[in-house]
Order: C-alpha cells, then sequence, then structure tokens
C-alpha cells in the first residue's frame, strides 16, 4: 500500500510544479532595466539630418505636444518591421515624430526612407552614437515618449501592435 | 557556407541518433556481444556535432553576418578572443555546446566502459541518446543557430561589453562539462536500475565520472564568480542570484552523491540515496537551463524570451523526472540492509548526516529561487530572495555542519570510537580562544561570529593537522575538506573586515580617512578597437607613505553602444583593494568607489585547493581510504 502512494503523490507535486511552470512562462516579465521614466530628457545640441545645422533640443520638444522620438538606423532589420506602425501614427494630429538616425551613413538612410516613406516630422542625426547613450538607450530600434519634457514610456525594441495602441490611447 | 555545412551536420547527427538506437536495440535482444557498430555511430554523431560547432565558430571569426546568430552577437571591431567566445555567448551557440558535451561524454563512456557489461552499456546509451535528440530537436526547431537573414547586414550588432572578459569567456565551457557531464551519471544510473545493477562495481566505476564532472562543475562556479568579482563591479564574489543558484543546486547534489557513491562502493548501502541523486543532480541541471533560458527569471543569462523555447525545456525536463520516477519504482530494489542497521557512531553515519545536512542547504536554494515564480503565478505579487534570506537559513546550520565535517572523517567503519579525544578538545579550545581574540576587537555580533569562526576554525586545524598524522592515506578527502575550511573562513573575514568608501571627486582632489589618502590624479582617454575608454589615475597613500596607483576605467564600448565601469583591484596576500569610478551625469566629478577586502584571493585559492582533492582522487585510486 504504501509503496503505491509515494509515486503518486511524487507525481501529483510534480505535475502541480510544471503546470505552476507553465504558468510562470505565460506571463514571463521581459526585464526592462529601470528606465528614465517620468524623468525629464536630457538637454543636448544635435546635428540635423542631411545638413550640418545645429538645433538645441529646447526648440524641438514643446510642453503642449507629445512627442515620440524614434531612434532607426538603415542597417537595423527590426526597423524595418516597426516601420510601418510609425507611418501610422503620422497622421494622429496630437503628435510628431522625431527621428534620431543612429550611427548611419547619409546616402543609406535616406535610400530608406525614399523606400519606405518618412513618418518623422524632424529627423536629428546621431553619428556617434553619444545622443542614445545620454537617453539610456540600449540599442537600435527604441521610442520614447514624451510629454511635457518627461519621458512617460519607453518602448524597447520595435513597435507591435500592443506598443502602437498603448500610445495611442496614452495621448488621447 | 559555413551556415550550411553545420546545419546538415546537424542533421545528420540526428539520423545517427535514429540509427544508433536501431541497432541498440537490436544488439540488446539478439547478441551477446557488444557490436562495435554502436562505437561506430556514436563516435561519427560526435564528429557531425563537432563540425556543426566549428561551422559556428568559423562564421563568427569570419564575421560572416548572413548568420542570424552571428549577426546578432558579434561585430567586425571586436577582437578574435571575444569573437571566438561569441559562439557561446548566446542562445542558439550555447545549445550547440549543450550538445557537443552531451555527445562527447557517451562517447567517452562508451570507449572508457569496455570491462562493463553488454546489457548495461547498450542501456546508458540508450538512455543518452534520449536526451541526445531532444536536444537535436530543440536545437533545430526552436533555436537553430544557423538561419540566414538576407539582405546580408554590414554590420553586427556586438556581444554585451560585460560578456567581453576572459574568465567569462572560458567560463561556459568548463561549467558545461560540469552541469551537462552529469547526464551520464543520469544515463548510467538509470540503466544500472534498470538492470539492478547497483552494487560496489558500479559504484567503483561510476565515481570516476561523477569526479570528472564535480571537478569541471566546481571550476565553473568558481569562474563565474570571479568574473562577478571582477566586471560587475559591486566588489561580491556571490550575490545569490537565481542564475548562481541554478548551478549550485546540482553542485550540493552533486557534492552529496560524491560521499554516498563512497559509503555504496565500501559498505554497497544508501542505494536508494544514490539513484535520487543522480536523477536529481541532472533534473537540477536541466531545471537550471530551463529557468534561465525560458526567460522566467532574468539576467545576463537570459539570451532570448521566447515562451516557446521554455516549454519546450519544459515538457522535456517533465517527461524525463517521470521516465526516472518510473525506473525508480518499477526496478528499484530497496536494500535489505536498513539504514537504521548504521552504528550510530560510524562513518557511514556521518555520511549520512552531511546528506541530510546539504539537503537542507539545497533546499533553501530551492526554494528561495523558485518560491518568488510560484508567488508571482498564485498571487502575482512580486517579491524578490536576497542574501539575507539565505544568511538566516544557512548561517546557523552551518556551524553544526563545519564539526561534522572535522570529526566525521576520523571515525572507521562499521563501528568507531573518537580516538584522541584530548586533542579533539584541545584545538576546539584553541579555535575558541583565537575566534574571541580576533572578534573582540571589532563591532559585529559577537557571538554568532565567534561561533562561526571557531567552527571553521576547528575544521581548519583538524584538517591541518591530519596532513600531518595521517601523510598521503586520505589526501583528497583532506585536502576536499581543509579548502572547505579555508573557504569559509575566507568569506567570513571578508565579510567581517571589509571596509568602503563611497565618494565624489573631482580631478585633482583629495579625500581623506584616518588611515588613507586618495588622491584623484587625472583621467585619461583611450582609444581601442571596440570601445573608448576613460581611464582615472588615483594615488592612495597609506599611513606610512606607502603610495599604491589604482586605474579604475570606464568603457564606453561601440557595439552594441554600453558604457562599462571596469573595477581596478590591487591584490595581495592579505587584501585587496578595489575601486570602480562612475560618471555622474552633467557633472565635472566622477562617483568614486572604493572598498578594501581582505583575503580575497584566498576565496578563489580554496576552491582550487577544493577541486585539486576531487583531482587527487580522480588520479590516485590506490592509497585512498
Amino acid at each position: 500500500m504504501k509503496n503505491k502512494i509515494l509515486p503518486i503523490i511524487l507525481i501529483v507535486i510534480f505535475l502541480l510544479i510544471f503546470v505552476i511552470f507553465y504558468y510562470g512562462l505565460r506571463n514571463s516579465n521581459i526585464y526592462i532595466p529601470k528606465t528614465n521614466i517620468e524623468k525629464v530628457i536630457p538637454s543636448f545640441e544635435v546635428k540635423l539630418f542631411g545638413s550640418k545645422k545645429k538645433i538645441n533640443s529646447e526648440k524641438i520638444f514643446k510642453d503642449d505636444k507629445y512627442y515620440l522620438l524614434n531612434i532607426w538606423a538603415s542597417w537595423c532589420i527590426p526597423c524595418r518591421d516597426e516601420h510601418s506602425f510609425l507611418m501610422n501614427l503620422r497622421n494622429q494630429k496630437n503628435i510628431d515624430i522625431i527621428g534620431l538616425n543612429y550611427k548611419d551613413d547619409n546616402l543609406n538612410a535616406k535610400k530608406f526612407l525614399e523606400e519606405l516613406g518618412s513618418p518623422y516630422k524632424t529627423i536629428l542625426s546621431d553619428t556617434d552614437g553619444l545622443i542614445s547613450i545620454e537617453w539610456g538607450a540600449y540599442g537600435v530600434p527604441e521610442t520614447f515618449l514624451i510629454y511635457k519634457k518627461k519621458i512617460i514610456k519607453k518602448i524597447i525594441g520595435p513597435l507591435n501592435e500592443n506598443s502602437l495602441s498603448d500610445i495611442k490611447s496614452l495621448i488621447e | 557556407m559555413a551556415s550550411l555545412i553545420g546545419l546538415y551536420s546537424l542533421m545528420f547527427g540526428l539520423f545517427f541518433s535514429l540509427l544508433i538506437i536501431f541497432f541498440s536495440i537490436k544488439n540488446f535482444r539478439n547478441y551477446n556481444v557488444f557490436d562495435n557498430k554502436i562505437i561506430s555511430f556514436t563516435l561519427l554523431q560526435f564528429f557531425f556535432v563537432i563540425v556543426s560547432f566549428f561551422s559556428l565558430v568559423a562564421s563568427f571569426v569570419g564575421s560572416d553576418f548572413s548568420n542570424e546568430t552571428v549577426f546578432n552577437h558579434s561585430h567586425t571591431t571586436k577582437p578574435l578572443f571575444y569573437k571566438i567566445s561569441g559562439t557561446w555567448g548566446n542562445h542558439e551557440g550555447s545549445l550547440l555546446l549543450w550538445l557537443l558535451v552531451l555527445t562527447l561524454f557517451i562517447s567517452l563512456f562508451l570507449l572508457k566502459s569496455k570491462e562493463q557489461s553488454k546489457q548495461y552499456r547498450i542501456l546508458t546509451l540508450l538512455f543518452q541518446q534520449v536526451i541526445i535528440i531532444g536536444f537535436f530537436i530543440f536545437l533545430i526547431k526552436t533555436s537553430n543557430p544557423f538561419t540566414y537573414i538576407f539582405p546580408v547586414p554590414n554590420e553586427g550588432l556586438g556581444l554585451n561589453p560585460i560578456l567581453q572578459d576572459p574568465a567569462l569567456a572560458i567560463h561556459p565551457p568548463i561549467l558545461y562539462l560540469g552541469y551537462v557531464g552529469t547526464s551520464i551519471i543520469f544515463s548510467s544510473t538509470l540503466a544500472a536500475t534498470s538492470l539492478n545493477y547497483i552494487t560496489k562495481e558500479w559504484a567503483k566505476h561510476i565515481k570516476q565520472w561523477i569526479l570528472i564532472t564535480w571537478i569541471f562543475l566546481t571550476l565553473g562556479i568558481l569562474l563565474g564568480s570571479i568574473w562577478a568579482y571582477y566586471e560587475l563591479g559591486w566588489g561580491g564574489f556571490w550575490f545569490w542570484d537565481p542564475v548562481e543558484n541554478v548551478s549550485l543546486m546540482p553542485w550540493l547534489a552533486l557534492t552529496t552523491l560524491l560521499h554516498c557513491i563512497l559509503v555504496l562502493e565500501k559498505r554497497s548501502t544508501l542505494t536508494s540515496w544514490v539513484v535520487i541523486l543522480s536523477i536529481s543532480t541532472f533534473a537540477l541541471s536541466m531545471c537550471g537551463t530551463f529557468l534561465v533560458r525560458s526567460g522566467i527569471l532574468n539576467s545576463v543569462h537570459t539570451f532570448a524570451n521566447d515562451p516557446e523555447r521554455g516549454l519546450f525545456i519544459l515538457i522535456f525536463l517533465f517527461c524525463l523526472i517521470f521516465l526516472s520516477l518510473f525506473i525508480f519504482f518499477f526496478f528499484h530494489k530497496v536494500e535489505n540492509k536498513n539504514i537504521k542497521g548504521f552504528f550510530w557512531l560510524s562513518k557511514e553515519s556521518s555520511i549520512l548526516i552531511n546528506n541530510w545536512f546539504m539537503m537542507y542547504f539545497l533546499t533553501v536554494v530551492l526554494v528561495g529561487t523558485v518560491y518568488p515564480i510560484f508567488l508571482e503565478v498564485v498571487s502575482s505579487e512580486k517579491i524578490s530572495v536576497g542574501p539575507p534570506f539565505y544568511n538566516k537559513l544557512i548561517i546557523p546550520f552551518l556551524i553544526p555542519f563545519l564539526f561534522a565535517m572535522a570529526i566525521g572523517p576520523k571515525l572507521r567503519w562499521i563501528k568507531s570510537d573518537f580516538q584522541n579525544k584530548f586533542n579533539l578538545i584541545i584545538f576546539l579550545v584553541i579555535s575558541f580562544l583565537l575566534s574571541v581574540i580576533i572578534i573582540k576587537n571589532f563591532d559585529t555580533n559577537f557571538l554568532v561570529n565567534t561561533i562561526l569562526i571557531t567552527s571553521a576554525f576547528y575544521l581548519f586545524f583538524i584538517t591541518l593537522k591530519d596532513f600531518f598524522t595521517y601523510k598521503f592515506e586520505n589526501l583528497s578527502q583532506n585536502l576536499a575538506h581543509f579548502g572547505f575550511s579555508l573557504l569559509i573562513l575566507s568569506i567570513l573575514f571578508n565579510n567581517i573586515f571589509s571596509s568602503e568608501i563611497i565618494t565624489n571627486l573631482k580631478i585633482g582632489e583629495t579625500f581623506e580617512t584616518k588611515n588613507f589618502k586618495i588622491n584623484f590624479e587625472k583621467i585619461e582617454k583611450k582609444d581601442k578597437e571596440n570601445f573608448r575608454a576613460i581611464i582615472g589615475k588615483f594615488n592612495i597613500e597609506d599611513l606610512n607613505g606607502k603610495i599604491e596607483i589604482l586605474k579604475p576605467e570606464l568603457r564606453i564600448y561601440n557595439q552594441p553602444n554600453i558604457v562599462t565601469s571596469e573595477a581596478d583591484i590591487k591584490t595581495n596576500l592579505l587584501s585587496d583593494k578595489f575601486m570602480t569610478m562612475n560618471l555622474v551625469q552633467n557633472q565635472d566629478y566622477f562617483n568614486i568607489r572604493y572598498q578594501i577586502k581582505p583575503f580575497m584571493i584566498w576565496i578563489w585559492l580554496s576552491v582550487l585547493l577544493i577541486s585539486f582533492g576531487g583531482l587527487n582522487s580522480f588520479f590516485k585510486k590506490k592509497n585512498e581510504k
């Protein structure tokens, strides 16, 4: 008798563990390092894309509007994936999309935009990648939602339907 | 091209698994002699996995960015050494390494077990092939290291800079040899259980495999710990991070198994312990792989968060667990000589005590690692279990454990008596007085620390004395236990006597304490191939006017663009001086963290000593009691 109970108990315990791990997997929490959420955006001076003119960040981000800062590059494959979502957002009225072209070749970047269209109102170029570091970016692509000079949302990696609807609901 | 060869080699490898299984079953049923064809097939399978592995290495070395794995984890400006180590610095490559070690071990096993019975060898091979097939499918289906991307990018995304460290570059292969090596113990135990072959002879034969995996596992953990100390810049060497815990758990189980197998070898008892421990060691390794790779836990080791992968390992893990439970309950015959038959004062009962202590430590670590996951699923509440939890639960039990470790090996098999009672007591008194003297001057928790240090000193002196009294008679055990006492002592002193200063300094400023002065002399900038470095130069002057120069570094890596801070560490026999520097945003001063950490190097040395104990036992079978 004793010999049968023990295996059954063990099997039940292991099945329970399995179920718990299974659910643990499903709400797997992708680790997002402590971001500059609700922090004031860094102020910087930056070259405008395709020209030698420099512009101060104070002049780009105004208080009355939402801004989406999108770090992208023509060599970045996931950036192509998210491009359609950005194009989708372009027509929203209360948001401006700012592109930060990260460590890119000017010609390639231009081709990229000619091919896929430009969702950006302003494009800044970050040739040495230092501005992205100041923003606390981890890689390309990365997107920041800014309101009143504060970062209210940060999306690491390409945008998708979920993050798009998140952004839309935030700016409504 | 290399990717193509790699992928096809994998397919061939899987194909050979099927051939091996087919011929093994045929051979198992029909003939009396072992079919040498099977060995050739196994070696061929191993060969194909090697080819596959090296074609991935070649893709990394040649920066072939048409390969997605290479694109995601490499960069042309990376030094050659890290291009190679990048091969296993990612999910796909590290699984290929898993497979390589799995096939390596079964090949070695077949070559080295010629004197064993045919049935046993074939069954071991079959069980190992089950694991191998599982990993082949896992690799090819969910984590193919050889997928193409088109158009071919000009440049890769780079390896995470904190993984670009010599200790970490060799940490995975060494750790895997131990971690995955436990698979062979698992397979052979299942085979031996099914054949009712858990005997003295089997113990003698499997002991070598346990020892070799144990040595590699110990060294692998040591390397990971050294990396954490040098690279993470927190000045600690063990953080009770879940990822460290999952390597510690198989180690605890394997160490217990090592002790049990000695009892089995001498007294042919504790068979259930041996079987269960063999199974749980490998199950814990698999469980570790699951926890780390699935993204349930988060750390530098979590390369990809893909639930599909996690699910695959999870199902596979539980299939193996249920398979082994089935074999255990249906085939394992409980020995007639019951455990109750042990005389209370004998070597076997002391090993049994050791087992229960180890099981307790294992449970603590397991609960600390897994409980937060369970809680989150059940109540979606997030908790984190940190060092205080482990300290509270482990330290009180460490004290009797250390005493038992000092006295246990002195006992004889079957029935024993205390010899030299006088000596044992004298050493206890000496250890106690010594620790009182040491602790008295420091403002720490007197009682706990004194008892802890007493017990550690006790083990230290007893094992030290044994080197002289027993000479080489029981050297392996003595070395390992002596190393362990040294480890505990170094950790304790390191914890109690460490001091730390955190301050902000501008260039040219000096910070003074009553024991030393820190002068921030200058910073230099250097451009390296894959990063730019800002190097600070600090002069540290102690009371005697002796000046030591420390140069902590900030590195701005180009690909991916990450800033890391490199500690500068001056090591000597007594203590380490450890300094890190961090940039304070938009300010012209730097954040400086300076630590004096006593006996740091002894922690590494004592772990080396422990593994030497194992190594000695592996090579020297005579003279051992």
